[in-house]
């Protein structure tokens, strides 16, 4: 079968399986005695394990096989759950990722695991309790031999579906089909033979597997399960109405045969020496194709929610001629402004009103839930506290914030960079902790929130804080500023220097942080994304880095200035609002113009002169209209000719040669086909 | 042998006047040739960055290379062009007065550049071409398109 086409889908579902199984063994250890917890893992790791080897990835599904015995183990209270082992299954996991890693990067997914097979191998003999017939019962088949042809072998999964239909009073027959040796369309029969027997009852496994079936790789006879409430007379009867089945044999699968069976099976199991089990895998690899089949049958497998995975490429496409068409939106605004014709207005706003829908959908559709970067950290602060012998908590609030899929991507790595630094230098040993008169257990609290046009992440924790007089010290001996200016600093601007390249207050260079690469690299990304950051402490009782993030990147909705014959463009999301100033409410404070805006002194910035457009200055102007614009707490007054009015403007870079332009964040095209300059607030207020 | 290849090998170049001489850069390093069109001023440049331009979608910066080699000004005429040449991942347009030609060169044609100083624009040549009677200065891109 051609497998690429899958393996897309493939190594998408492994990541996803693999986080489950991430997520659920933190809980698990939250929660040692909870086994539904280990059964999602359980499940998690089947279905990976399943895949993989459909997709011919055996040492993928071999170490997902010896982490499942492991699980097996956990489940069934042969082993009991300890860091110890936990750790081991994190170890595979992680291996595992690698592997999977190693998949969907072009490799072929090989990777030497003995080390973690071992381990794992010796926790599932080490501990294991030997078998009583209560046990056999529950116990897997993962990891059997495969006995006599005749009889088919069932997975715990199958296992449980036929002790249920039991309890519900069905019964479970094997049913032994043989076809005609004249049989020339065999997988066609095949189909007409499972065709009647799904309307009569659940099929829960076909030995070959049904993809053989199709493929006709079988002989003439073959067996299924099923799980029905039809007499085996009937059964055999509306097989045999199939042309061409010469035999139908009808075993029936009572409670007693199939504990035996089992136990059986598990005793034979037990019967074996770890070399024997080393040589299993590509029995086990078979069976697995079997459960990936079944499963696929089977009427437990959890309802899918009707969603479609589309390559992210094609939205970004997408989203790029749909900005091709909001400038044309513009253009077609322009013009029917211009003409003024009642039915061209009419049929043009109409297409803006659709258009705008349509730009909201687009966007929607490139929201990602913050979660897929959040859901890593739970895991790495575990590892990173174990390293460092800390004890922290990590609590993760407004995972469900959605953020546009390009900042997605680029945020995950500031936040463990950030991570990273709270738990190395921020959170204190526990003995320190304790002497401090903290609890024992840091915190680092993880928050995301939407806030207007913004997304705020928040990394907040309870350690030491930041030492003002260290961080100022060491940014002199660094040279970052000058003993002078680093007088004048306040605590916020101090606090910031620990973003600046080459700082590392950390006495010893430690694995986690501490090479002062990371922080500044954090400062540029976040700035690369339209965002910024701002630290705040208190000394002895933690710290809180909160990074603002635009909700998207392309599409902004701005304020359409214009200064003299030139027009500007201002983003709605820096706007307060806009205020007609009356010349004799302008004061003079320090040689700064400033006006009472609410009661605040506010600033004014008169942009023709920030800009220098050129212009004939009319003198004595009765009014001025002014934005007043924000950037964090602080506030100015944008003073500007006239308001053109609000418009979506799709964002555009000046290009490589114009980098840093002072006060200019980017350009647009309005509908004219003209550019526009983008203002940059941020610049602008002190 | 390779040198001998190198010797041989024509070049196609792009003339372009400006004032009273003859420029001209490689055509592989032109991406096309522009009328002139409305330029929004950019703040805070320096002078001979006219602004940017907004061609066929993307915002293209404008270089004039009159006020670029301290030449007299000249209002815009009929002929003037804007050459929009680019280096890796740099674009910019280059006002001239006129695109003139496209020549083929042979690479041993190019001569060093003369050695006059004080004249603004010797940082930027590469070289110079005889050709008929026609002398044609070869413009170094890169060097005019370092950053600011």
């Amino acid at each position: 079968m051609e497998m690429s086409q899958y393996l897309e889908v493939f190594i998408e579902e492994s990541k996803e399986n693999l986080q489950t199984c991430n997520e659920q063994l933190l809980e698990l250890e939250k929660n040692p005695q909870n086994l539904s917890i280990v059964n999602e893992i359980f499940r998690a790791a089947h279905t990976l394990k399943g895949m993989s080897a459909t997709m011919g990835y055996e040492d993928l599904a071999n170490l997902t096989h010896k982490m499942e015995n492991v699980l097996d183990g956990i489940r069934n209270e042969k082993i009991h759950v300890s860091p110890e082992i936990l750790d081991v299954v994190f170890k595979s996991v992680d291996d595992l990722e690698e592997m999977v890693l190693s998949i969907s990067n072009g490799g072929d997914g090989k990777k030497d695991v003995t080390e973690v097979v071992t381990m794992l191998q010796a926790i599932e003999n080490g501990e294991t309790i030997p078998s009583s017939q209560t046990m056999a019962v529950q116990e897997t088949a993962a990891s059997a031999v495969e006995d006599n042809a005749s009889s088919i072998h069932y997975e715990a999964y199958e296992q449980t579906v036929i002790e249920q239909s039991f309890e519900q009073g069905m019964q479970c027959y094997e049913l032994a089909v043989s076809l005609r040796e004249d049989c020339l369309l065999k997988a066609a029969r095949v189909y007409m033979v499972f065709e009647v027997l799904e309307k009569i009852g659940e099929v829960i496994k076909s030995d070959p597997t049904v993809d053989r079936l199709e493929e006709e790789q079988f002989d003439q006879s073959f067996i299924v399960t099923i799980v029905t409430n039809d007499s085996p007379l009937d059964l055999e009867k509306k097989v045999m109405k199939v042309s061409e089945v010469q035999k139908v044999e009808v075993r029936e699968i009572t409670h007693e045969n199939f504990q035996s069976q089992n136990s059986v099976d598990t005793k034979a199991e037990e019967e074996q020496n770890p070399e024997s089990k080393t040589v299993n895998p590509s029995v086990n690899e078979e069976k697995s194709i079997k459960d990936s089949n079944s499963s696929k049958e089977s009427p437990k497998s959890s309802t899918s929610n009707k969603t479609i995975r589309v390559n992210i490429e094609r939205l970004d496409i997408l989203m790029n001629l749909f900005e091709e068409l909001v400038i044309d939106r513009g253009r077609l605004e322009q013009i029917s402004k211009d003409l003024d014709d009642p039915e061209l207005n009419e049929t043009v706003e109409r297409m803006t009103r659709i258009s705008g829908d349509l730009q909201t959908i687009i966007l929607n559709m490139r929201m990602v839930p913050v979660e897929t970067v959040f859901n890593r950290f739970p895991r790495m602060v575990r590892q990173l506290a174990r390293d460092l012998n800390k004890k922290i908590n990590i609590e993760i609030i407004g995972a469900e914030t959605e953020l546009d899929r390009t900042v997605i991507d680029e945020i995950g790595d500031p936040l463990v960079h950030l991570i990273r630094n709270a738990i190395d230098h921020g959170i204190e040993k526990p003995d320190i902790r304790i002497k401090n008169g903290k609890p024992e257990e840091g915190t680092v609290k993880l928050k995301a929130y939407h806030s207007g046009n913004h997304v705020f992440i928040e990394l907040e924790d309870d350690g030491a804080g930041i030492n003002t007089q260290r961080v100022l010290e060491k940014a002199i001996q660094k040279g970052i500023v000058s003993e002078e200016t680093a007088v004048t600093l306040t605590d916020r601007q101090i606090y910031e220097l620990i973003l600046a390249s080459g700082f590392s207050t950390a006495e010893q260079i430690s694995d986690i942080s501490g090479r002062g690469v990371g922080l500044d690299v954090v400062k540029a990304t976040i700035e690369s994304l339209g965002g910024s950051i701002t630290i705040d402490s208190t000394e002895g009782q933690g710290s809180l880095f909160s990074i603002q993030l635009p909700l998207t990147l392309s599409i902004i909705s701005v304020m359409l200035i214009e200064i003299g014959k030139e027009k500007y463009a201002i983003p709605l999301s820096s706007i307060i609002e806009t205020a007609i100033v009356k010349k004799d409410e302008i004061m003079n404070a320090h040689n700064q113009r400033v006006i009472d805006f609410r009661g605040k002194v506010v600033p004014l910035v008169f942009l023709e002169d920030v800009f220098d457009v050129p212009k004939e200055k009319i003198e004595d102007e009765e009014f001025y209209s002014t934005v007043i614009v924000r950037k964090g707490e602080k506030m100015a007054g944008l003073v500007v000719d006239s308001f053109i009015g609000q418009q979506e403007i799709v964002l555009k870079s000046l290009g490589n040669y114009l980098t840093e332009v002072f006060a200019i964040s980017g350009a647009t095209i309005l509908g004219d086909g003209q550019v526009a300059l983008i203002v940059d607030c941020n610049a602008l207020i002190k | 042998m390779s040198e001998m290849t190198v010797l041989t090998e024509e070049l196609k170049l792009i003339v372009f006047q400006l004032v009273d001489k003859e420029y001209a850069i490689p055509v592989n390093q032109v991406r096309s040739i522009e009328k002139l069109q409305y330029i929004t001023r950019v703040p805070k440049t320096p002078p001979y960055v006219k602004g940017v331009i907004n061609l066929r979608g993307v915002v293209t910066p404008i270089i004039d290379l009159r006020s670029k080699f301290d030449l007299t000004p000249a209002e815009p005429s009929d002929g003037t062009r804007v050459i929009i040449a680019g280096l890796q991942d740099k674009e910019v347009g280059l006002i001239v007065d006129a695109a003139n030609d496209v020549l083929d060169v042979s690479r041993d044609s190019i001569e060093p550049p003369p050695e006059v100083v004080g004249v603004v624009e010797a940082e930027y040549i590469g070289g110079v071409v005889k050709q008929d009677r026609r002398l044609l200065i070869l413009l170094q891109l890169d060097k005019i398109l370092q950053s600011l």
